[in-house]
């Protein structure tokens, strides 16, 4: 009998359907898997009667003959940055200790709704600020991954969405939820060897998901393969009239028009993203991926996008200004901790409360915004960060008159060990170098495995498209999983 | 940009974060670099540019003018709200007196 957490949320959702194991079985399986696994610290709160109650409800649905949901009969892992109804929610951040949200996040009831369980929530850097899951206050994930140097030395996972990519990664779930404001889906998802899309801005409703960057953040999945994400992505994308940004379209039939032919179609190569100092493993990695896209039947072309080295400046402008916006509701009054000195009054509580519930990299970036929408400064910082946005946006706009999809590396280099990068925060903001352009633009773009660097570590190949051409960018990804043929999988040494 | 320790204790205060005098020092050098790394901004020529509001046109919807369009973000529902209040008495918040 194949173990069942080797399964991919097709092969599950398929399996279920057939009869050939019960739903009940399988949650069941990932429930023990996560009970195993809490050496990678990648969940903060299992919930395994919540997954078995989803199990049980599929399985009596197809007994009784009804037609099955989409999602019926898949157990997911939910990021902690989505509010779910009565399971405790914080964000990884100790501000918001103990809150158990009343209500449900759009994109998990979507899940839910869909027949999908939750195994747990899943841990995370704080407030999604972060590269290395290292910002969390419930202390680092551990990738799954370890370098083939005998050394052991345990790996960053990536982040923010850092807890998904090592659950998923691991076998702990076959698919779990991540959100991106500037890659926080894609990196983590490139360096642990998984797919992971963020859509087009709007596509997934912010509404229950807890605040970073409103006009860049996008709730997205992390799964094992292309058709995985697609399938995942369909139900959680939607109209909601609770976001005041979200897109009143249908959601297009993403997986049943997966197509990994690319006849007809121009790939875009952008001249920029060839760095300084990019290891030649990715160079090699991302040349090779041009030679897949071509084989698929794709144009090569090369584009370019001039102000890209701008990216990274303006996104962290332009961030840290909306979470001070955002954050500023964390003051100890309605809700998450209160610190109260003796004696102390309205204003000492706001600030000594704020002062021991945020951590350390939360209040950089919450001064950091503070600092750049100050009076005297708002201009020269928060408009022209702004402006370059518009100027980035235009590069792309620009290089869809010549191109469908553009081919990038995902982030500047395979996992870190933690703790390498934390002592410098602006070495750390660089991993994003890649991601954060087609944040700004709002546009939908997602990491695929393309194979293992030196070290036996994953490397991934970003593929961007345009505004709500989620297929275009699916499609592309799927033509290079076809040709990768990546199978690599950490050891199970937990 | 060099930020001094007068600089980070204003922003602290505004932002509502208490510092102490080492997390003033530390902090200093730490929001001085970062703010000196993003002023390269400062090269790129916008002169005509549009500062973005909007990543995908969009536009604003209005919902129904009633009470309680949509009941999970409408009233009535002032205990469930304050299920996770730090300290709540008789239906309301509580904080430290604000007025002596």
């Amino acid at each position: 009998m194949t173990d069942l957490t080797d399964l991919g949320i097709a092969a599950i959702r398929d399996g279920v359907r057939a009869g050939d194991f019960s739903a009940r079985e399988v949650a069941t399986a990932f429930n023990a898997r996560v009970a195993g696994a809490k050496t990678l610290n990648a969940f903060l709160v299992e919930t395994p009667e919540h997954a078995l109650a989803a199990a049980d409800e599929a399985d009596r649905a197809r007994a009784a003959g009804e037609a099955p949901k989409p999602l019926a009969g898949v157990p997911i892992g939910m990021k902690d940055l989505f509010c779910t109804n009565g399971v405790a929610t914080t964000a990884a951040s100790e501000i918001l200790a103990g809150f158990v949200p009343p209500y449900e996040s759009t994109v998990s009831q979507n899940l839910w709704d869909a027949g999908a369980g939750m195994l747990g929530k899943l841990n995370m850097d704080q407030f999604a600020m972060g590269s290395s899951n290292e910002t969390s206050a419930f202390g680092n994930v551990i990738s799954p991954w370890r370098r083939k140097d005998g050394g052991n030395a345990p790996l960053a996972p990536g982040g923010s969405s850092g807890g998904s990519s090592a659950a998923v990664a691991a076998r702990l779930c076959p698919g779990a939820t991540g959100t991106d404001t500037g890659g926080s889906i894609r990196q983590p998802a490139a360096f642990t060897g998984i797919s992971g899309i963020k859509p087009t801005y709007g596509r997934c409703s912010r509404w229950g998901t807890i605040a970073f960057a409103s006009s860049l953040d996008q709730a997205g999945p992390m799964a094992r393969d292309v058709r995985d994400c697609a399938i995942m992505l369909e139900a959680m994308a939607g109209f909601d009239a609770k976001d005041a940004t979200s897109l009143q379209l249908d959601v297009p039939r993403w997986e049943a028009r997966l197509s990994s032919d690319l006849k007809g179609k121009r790939v875009g190569i952008p001249k920029e993203y060839r760095v300084d100092g990019m290891p030649a493993e990715i160079e090699t990695l991302w040349q090779q991926g041009v030679d897949w896209l071509r084989d698929a039947g794709a144009e090569i072309v090369e584009v370019s996008l001039p102000h890209t080295r701008y990216a990274l400046p303006a996104y962290y402008i332009i961030a840290p200004a909306e979470a001070s916006s955002n954050l500023a509701r964390y003051d100890g009054v309605r809700y998450g901790l209160r610190d109260l000195p003796e004696g102390a009054g309205l204003q000492d509580m706001y600030a000594a409360t704020r002062a021991d519930g945020f951590g350390a990299e939360v209040k950089r970036r919450i001064m950091i915004g503070t600092y750049v929408l100050s009076a005297g400064f708002y201009d020269a910082y928060y408009t022209q960060a702004q402006k370059v946005r518009t100027l980035i946006a235009r590069d792309f706009e620009q290089a869809w008159e010549r191109c469908d999809v553009l081919l990038t590396p995902t982030a500047p280099s395979a996992a870190f060990a933690l703790g390498e990068k934390s002592a410098d925060p602006i070495a750390m903001y660089l991993n994003d170098v890649f991601t954060v352009p087609s944040s700004l633009a709002g546009l939908p773009a997602m990491s695929v495995p393309g194979g293992l660097d030196g070290a036996g570590l994953p490397l991934g190949l970003q593929i961007i498209g345009k505004p709500l051409d989620e297929q275009g960018v699916l499609n592309a990804g799927l033509a290079i999983e076809e040709r990768a043929g990546f199978a690599a999988r950490p050891e199970g040494w937990w | 940009m060099s930020v001094d320790t007068r600089t980070v204790k204003k922003i602290a205060s505004l932002a509502r974060i208490a510092i102490t005098e080492e997390d003033a020092a530390r902090l200093a050098p730490e929001l001085g670099n970062i703010l000196h790394w993003i002023e390269q901004l400062g090269e790129v020529d916008t002169a005509g540019v549009e500062p973005m509001t909007a990543v995908i046109p969009n536009t604003l919807r209005l919902r129904d003018d009633v009470i309680d369009a949509d009941p999970l973000t409408g009233g009535g529902i002032r205990d469930k709200l304050m299920t996770n209040a730090p300290q709540a008495e008789h239906g309301f918040f509580t904080v430290p007196k604000v007025i002596e």
